[in-house]
């Protein structure tokens, strides 16, 4: 499997990390909880049949930068300053999980910044009645055991790779953590649903079926808060990071939603 | 050197159960066991152990900040501070936590504790830790990313307001005031002594060496668990260029005092094995929240305390431990008046720490041992271990309260 190009952009004054790989009409790609640390399955999927733009949010993966967003306004301003530098204005946007979250907002706060949406399991929204599960108090060494069907999909797209140094990686990890608690502690609510209703962008919401950190059930949640045209696909034996347990699944929904 | 008494005011009545049946002590602990009629008398009992240990000549009394807690009783340490500033006359009051990033805005720390140090007539130390990540960032909700620039943010305006004469507007990060002008103000000039309580973190050690401030370690794993990480502290302040002036440090351990070595395991076994089974039962899923520990500390390789404790607390979540092995790790220190003062003078002397801070109660222990636990320490101990350090050095960083003679005398309770 070729590597996918790396670059750096500066965003908001920190270095953000941007990958690309394949060919075609772009499609970016804002992280879950992961990070897309490594190239996974799924992004090489998409990568056979588009140009695959995955943009490190700051502090996710080989970016900086999350220790200067204090509001939830700057967040959106970086997340903006970033899908533009890497070429993402007006193209089409994945975001998975707390990507998600930012992929929403901002497609719905600068309207045609996002040609179609594909959203999956994004945070943002919290009931009461039905909470989100809290990814940020989970005993060391056990969160893929909440975020995947099957752990092993998670352990796998987190594996430190040949050549990589240990500590390194380990802090890299630490950081998208720590970048996700910053944006979505203590609830995972971002107020999302203030904005949701100025959302024109045609969106797709896929949920994993067996997702036990943002239940399935906030899909609709979503499709009523959306003031746009929402499809909801969900996807069978698979859990909050979606893409990492059903690869094939997920990348050809979106595919076929995208057109 | 300086012994202070310091309580952590447990709930005594958690059920012999409590560690097969409930998930954690802390944070998310069953609210159905708080039996506040019980509650009345545990307060009070301690309220009293406090002040009888201010009168028995403990250089200090501390009281310390916990949220969701069931062996911390104290969210609010400045409300029994307050109590002892009126209750008690010759005593530093050392509040060992305002959890300065939890306070919104934090000049309502600054205020509180002027108002106890104007109560006192300036025996206040005033402690500001950062507070562990179960009390602020999962009790409290603070996001453990932005904490610690939030925590030095309220210091620094904390600060300002004791020693600023005019009227300032702050315009930080996190905090804008248009008007910080606190009154009242602290008795202590330029303000009480400021005390921070962390882990092992050479981050802290060098912010304690740069503002001249007392680095206190308090675990609940005794001296020798501690000895590496206050080795460590002083081999920071020789690089830094810092005296060994044993008052800069303080230290927490536990004691149990008796007639007899074999006398002391009979009365504190079953307390001392009550605290480590069940009021240090903490879920390890609350002591690591993304970005409470920085980059820096992890790079160094340094597990902070509460990630040690949790470790602990994994291997310990079976098996709990017994008396014997509590006692042999140094957990708590047992024995004779003069066996503990032989201890007490040799780990001070060992980790060169001028203030230590005594559990002369804990866990369910109660009153009337507490007492005697006190009383014997107090009488037979103390003469024994006070003169230590005083020799050869001052402690700044002790209250400067007012003269005696200049200061009230709160009105006998008529009932």
């Amino acid at each position: 499997m070729a590597a996918p190009e790396t670059r750096w952009l500066a965003v908001n004054g920190a270095k953000c990390r941007v990958r690309t790989k394949g060919t075609g009409r772009p499609i970016g790609f804002l992280a879950g909880l992961d990070g897309a640390l490594t190239w996974t399955p799924f992004l090489e999927r998409l990568a056979g049949e588009r140009q695959v733009i995955v943009a490190s949010l700051p502090g996710f993966a080989g970016s900086n930068g999350h220790d200067r967003l204090d509001q939830h306004l700057d967040w959106l301003l970086a997340t903006e300053e970033l899908l533009r530098g890497a070429g993402l204005a007006g193209a089409d946007l994945i975001g998975s999980s707390v990507g998600g979250a930012l992929a929403a907002d901002v497609a719905a706060v600068w309207p045609g910044l996002v040609r179609k949406l594909a959203l999956i399991a994004p945070f943002g929204l919290y009931d009461e009645g039905e909470p989100t599960f809290d990814v940020f108090a989970v005993r060391p060494g056990t969160l893929q055991n909440h975020v995947c069907a099957n752990p092993e999909n998670f352990a796998q797209a987190t594996a430190q790779p040949a050549g990589e140094d240990a500590m390194e990686w380990q802090v890299t990890q630490l950081r998208t953590n720590e970048a996700a608690a910053r944006l979505l502690w203590p609830l995972g609510d971002t107020r999302l649903a203030l904005r949701l209703p100025r959302l024109t962008t045609e969106t797709l919401l896929v949920w994993g079926a067996d997702d036990r950190v943002v239940p399935p059930s906030y899909a609709g949640r979503f499709q009523k808060l959306i003031k746009g045209k929402t499809t909801i696909a969900t996807i069978a034996g698979a859990g909050h990071l979606a893409e990492l347990d059903a690869p094939d699944a997920v990348a050809a929904a979106i595919l076929e939603f995208l057109g | 050197m300086k012994i202070l008494w310091f309580h952590l005011m447990p709930y005594t009545e958690l059920p012999d159960d409590f560690r097969q049946k409930n998930n954690s002590v802390w944070v998310d602990i069953n609210s159905n066991l708080f039996e506040p009629e019980r509650a009345h008398h545990m307060y009070n009992d301690f309220m009293d152990e406090l002040e009888f240990a201010a009168q028995s000549g403990f250089h200090g009394v501390c009281v310390n900040e916990h949220h969701n807690n069931g062996y911390g009783l104290m969210p609010s340490p400045n409300l029994i501070a307050s109590t002892l500033a009126r209750r008690t006359s010759e005593a530093a009051l050392c509040i060992l936590g305002n959890s300065l990033a939890l306070y919104n805005p934090p000049t309502r720390v600054a205020e509180e504790m002027a108002m106890i140090d104007c109560i006192s007539g300036g025996r206040v130390i005033a402690g500001f830790p950062v507070g562990s990540p179960m009390d602020t960032c999962y009790a409290y909700g603070q996001n453990p990313s932005l904490l610690r620039q939030r925590y030095y943010e309220a210091h620094d305006l904390v600060l300002k307001s004791w020693m600023e004469p005019e009227t300032f507007a702050f315009n930080g990060r996190f905090n804008q005031q248009r008007y910080v002008n606190n009154w009242p103000r602290p008795v202590q000039k330029p303000r009480p002594p400021i005390w921070i309580p962390g882990g092992g973190s050479v981050e802290t050690w060098r912010w304690c060496a740069e503002m001249d401030y007392v680095y206190c370690y308090l675990s609940y794993y005794g001296y020798k668990a501690g000895r590496d990480t206050m080795h460590g502290f002083w081999r920071e302040m020789d690089k830094l260029g810092k005296d060994r002036n044993p008052y800069r440090a303080g230290f927490l351990q536990f004691v149990g005092v008796a007639e007899t070595r074999a006398e002391a395991a009979r009365l504190y076994k079953e307390a001392a094995e009550y605290f480590y089974g069940r009021c240090l039962h903490v879920d390890p899923k609350f002591a690591s929240p993304p970005g409470y520990t920085t980059e820096a500390t992890v790079r160094a390789r340094v597990q902070s305390m509460v990630v040690q404790a949790a470790n602990k607390a994994i291997e310990r979540r079976e098996v709990p431990l017994d008396f014997q092995e509590i006692v042999d790790k140094g957990y708590v220190i047992i024995g004779s008046p003069d066996e503990v003062a032989e201890q007490i003078r040799a780990l001070a002397v060992d980790m060169n720490v001028g203030h230590l801070m005594l559990l002369l109660q804990f866990g369910n222990m109660g009153k009337e041992l507490a007492f005697h636990n006190t009383r014997l320490f107090a009488e037979k101990v103390l003469p024994q271990v006070k003169d230590l350090f005083d020799d050869r050095w001052d402690d700044r960083w002790w209250p400067q309260p007012m003269a005696r003679q200049q200061r009230a005398h709160p009105a006998p309770v008529v009932q």
